[in-house]
């Protein structure tokens, strides 16, 4: 039986994962993903949430996690973006390196 | 003036000299006439108020008033500051100020030349204002303020020419030897104040020297002599004017005093503050009658000092010595009339002998003026010639100084004499010998000034008026001053309730022998023939080591160098090894804790302060600085790292909470 702390701890697993991928990777795109790592454990929280709670015939959790979805994606994208206007500035992928506000 | 009280009169007496003295302080030194003008007024003032303050004592002789004011209040016992006026003071503010006008007056000219004359004054007017006060006050402690004051003025002025040598040394023997005497005066003050419980003489029955203090001291006992406390008090008293007074044997101060300009010699060691000891005396006295003993003392004493100062006067050759010592035999003279007479007898040779012994010495002063600085009797000579007008003051003086009929000291000295044959037959005879010793000795001086040629080469000439015309004053009053208060009452107005001593006509035809007889004497040694220069002493050849012992003041300043000065000396010697001891002590102690401050300043200023201390602190501020500058890199990952740590560490402390219920 799959009970509402299984998605609860593998939701925390997976922004552990996320995290400690953000906190400790240098590549650029590779922090990202653990952002995107991130999110995606917390979209599980909310459908977690909504499917074991009270109110079943409301879709505010499913809603919410659509919405995160797709603000995730926007993200993604400029994020992206960002990455590689920043790889093109400092010609490297790592973020150790990008420690300057200016030239 | 007659709603002021006449406390305030008296008390406002001294303040006159005073300001003006302190007014002279501030001139320049060359301002001589300003001050001698200044000098005058305020002595001037005094006289007035003085005068009137005698007219109103002399209105009402049992008068005695005193006011003051208290200045320390010590446990249960008040020091205060009074002052009084009676008979004594009355007569003493009098006389003060009336001599001393005259003499400030007489000094103007005489010092006219001196380029110190501002400061002349104003230590004239310090010793005014000293005396006065002096004379006034009503507390032993006031008194002893101004004895001091006056002991300090005179100390000025002896050695106011302090560029010479012997004017130098003159000052400081006559301050150490009269603060010898005053020492003893202090004790006494001490001792008064211990068992008197008070310092005030005269206090609403209470004072020292009323009735009821004077029985309760004269009842205790004192340890030594078996005395009573009045009795050491009054010794004690005595020893304090014994040095001020000049009397044996803490006279030789007095003539070496004569090294001060002649008006200081006539106001100061002539007229007035030698005469302190004496007006102590007189003011003291009810403590003294406590204790016959005492009295006997101060006879002999003052009895053995007229003598002895009156035959060593004989073998001196100095104009102003022997003048000098004819002064301590006087106040040996008055000391004696106290000593068996009373206060009457004492005071009243006091106030006369202010005037003819003031006159003698300003009109010596007028003869070496005239004479060029010249003080050597044997060098002088034919003076009557040359200042005619000083040679009859001189005169005048000489008459009433030698007890001769109807002169001042004719009058005094009998009493005296009188009192002394009623009461103690052997200091009658000091006296007549020592008056005789007076007449000798002034014949003497006579014979060797005024007659024949000048036996220098300097040409005599009439000093001007304004140092003459004190003298003339003066000359009158020598000779009419002792007659017209004798026979207005004098002896009943200084001490109410004098009752003469029977007259004796003895002692009368005494006085009159030995004061005739003395000049004849002088005459037949000295005055038959003119005495040319360069001859020895007549004396000097009959009996040549009784000569030589007068002339050398009997060994007095030789006997003190050899005993006194010796121990002295080699106390001296004594402490200045003594210094070089605690020198030499000192100097180590002072090296050893200079290289231990050294080593601490080394090690606890640069080691624990500078380089623990401020360094360290330093450091340690700086490391945790650089520190905190590593966790503000710029590295994003770094920040997301705190605040990942910030949130879990949230998150424990949310966790722990909600165990802990």
């Amino acid at each position: 039986m799959v009970t509402l702390q299984h998605y609860l701890i593998l939701s925390a697993v997976l922004f552990s994962i996320g995290l400690l991928g953000v906190l400790t990777r240098r590549h650029a795109v590779i922090v990202l993903i653990g952002i995107e790592i991130m999110l995606n454990a917390a979209n599980l929280n909310l459908i977690a949430f909504w499917r074991f709670g009270p109110h079943l015939e409301n879709f505010e959790g499913l809603l919410f996690t659509l919405f995160s979805i797709a603000v995730a994606a926007a993200e993604a994208s400029v994020g992206l973006a960002l990455v590689i206007a920043v790889y093109r500035h400092f010609k490297t992928p790592d973020v150790e390196k990008m420690n300057t506000l200016r030239e | 003036m007659p709603d002021i009280h006449p406390i305030y009169l008296v008390a406002a007496i001294p303040l006159f000299p005073l300001a003006m003295s302190l007014v002279i302080a501030l001139l320049k030194p060359t301002r001589g006439r300003a001050a001698s003008f200044l000098a005058l007024l305020g002595l001037g003032v005094s006289l007035v108020l003085s005068l009137y303050v005698l007219k109103l004592s002399l209105q009402e002789p049992g008068l005695v008033q005193t006011g003051g004011f208290p200045w320390i209040q010590l446990g249960p016992l008040p020091v205060d500051f009074s002052v009084i006026i009676d008979p004594l003071s009355a007569s003493m503010l009098a006389m003060v100020t009336f001599i001393g006008f005259l003499i400030f007056f007489y000094s103007g000219s005489y010092m006219a030349d001196d380029p110190d004359c501002a400061r002349f004054f104003g230590y004239l007017s310090l010793f005014a204002a000293g005396m006065l006060g002096l004379v006034i006050s009503n507390s032993l402690l006031l008194l002893f303020m101004c004895w001091e004051i006056v002991g300090l003025a005179s100390y000025l002025l002896i050695g106011f020419w302090y560029q010479k040598p012997a004017a130098a040394a003159a000052a400081k023997k006559a301050f150490i030897t009269t603060r010898i005497g005053d020492l003893f005066l202090f004790i006494g003050l001490l001792w008064a104040f211990k068992d008197g419980g008070t310092l005030l003489f005269y206090y609403h029955g209470n004072g020292l020297l009323e009735p009821g203090r004077v029985a309760w001291l004269a009842g205790i006992p004192a340890p030594v002599f078996g005395l009573s406390v009045a009795g050491v008090i009054s010794l004690l008293i005595f020893a304090g004017a014994v040095g001020k007074s000049g009397q044996f044997p803490l006279h030789v101060w007095l003539p070496d005093a004569m090294e001060g300009p002649t008006p200081v010699s006539a106001l100061i060691h002539a007229a007035t503050m030698v005469a302190a000891g004496v007006f102590l005396v007189a003011r003291t006295y009810p403590l003294f009658v406590a204790d016959p003993a005492v009295l006997t003392v101060v006879a002999w004493v003052g009895g053995f000092t007229a003598l002895f100062a009156g035959l060593v006067a004989v073998a001196q050759n100095d104009l102003k010595r022997i003048l000098a010592y004819s002064t301590v035999s006087q106040l040996g003279m008055m000391m004696l009339g106290l000593g068996v007479g009373g206060v009457g007898a004492g005071m009243f040779h006091l106030l006369s002998h202010a005037f003819f012994k003031a006159l003698l010495f300003l009109a010596a002063g007028s003869i070496i003026h005239g004479c060029h600085g010249e003080q050597d009797i044997r060098k002088l000579g034919g003076v009557a010639r040359s200042m005619p007008l000083t040679t009859v003051c001189y005169l005048c003086g000489t008459f009433a100084l030698c007890a001769l009929p109807f002169g001042s000291g004719y009058f005094s000295k009998d009493e005296i004499l009188l009192a002394a044959w009623h009461n103690n037959p052997g200091v009658f005879v000091l006296g007549a010998a020592a008056a005789f010793c007076t007449s000798f000795y002034m014949t003497r001086q006579l014979c060797y000034v005024f007659p024949g040629n000048h036996r220098s080469h300097a040409h005599p000439h009439e000093s001007p008026w304004r140092i003459t015309a004190p003298l003339v004053v003066l000359s009158l009053f020598a000779l009419a001053f002792g007659g017209l208060a004798r026979h207005w009452g004098i002896l009943e107005y200084l001490e109410p309730g004098f009752h003469a001593p029977e007259h004796s006509s003895l002692v009368m035809a005494v006085g009159l022998a030995v004061a005739l007889g003395g000049i004849l004497a002088g005459w037949l040694v000295y005055g038959r023939r003119a005495l040319p220069v360069g001859e020895p002493d007549a004396v000097a050849v009959t009996l040549p080591p009784v000569y030589r012992f007068l002339e050398n003041r009997a060994w007095m300043d030789e006997l003190y160098m050899a005993t006194v000065g010796r121990i002295w000396g080699a106390l001296a010697a004594l402490a200045v090894v003594a210094d070089l001891a605690l020198n030499a002590v000192t100097d180590w102690t002072v090296l050893s804790i200079q290289n231990l401050s050294r080593t601490l300043a080394i090690y606890s200023d640069r080691v624990l302060i500078d380089q623990w201390g401020f360094d360290g602190l330093c450091r340690a501020v700086r490391g945790a600085g650089f520190l905190s500058t590593r966790a503000q890199n710029g590295q994003l990952q770094g920040y997301l790292r705190f605040i990942t740590l910030g949130a879990v560490a949230l998150g424990l402390l949310l966790g722990w909470a909600l165990l802990r219920g």
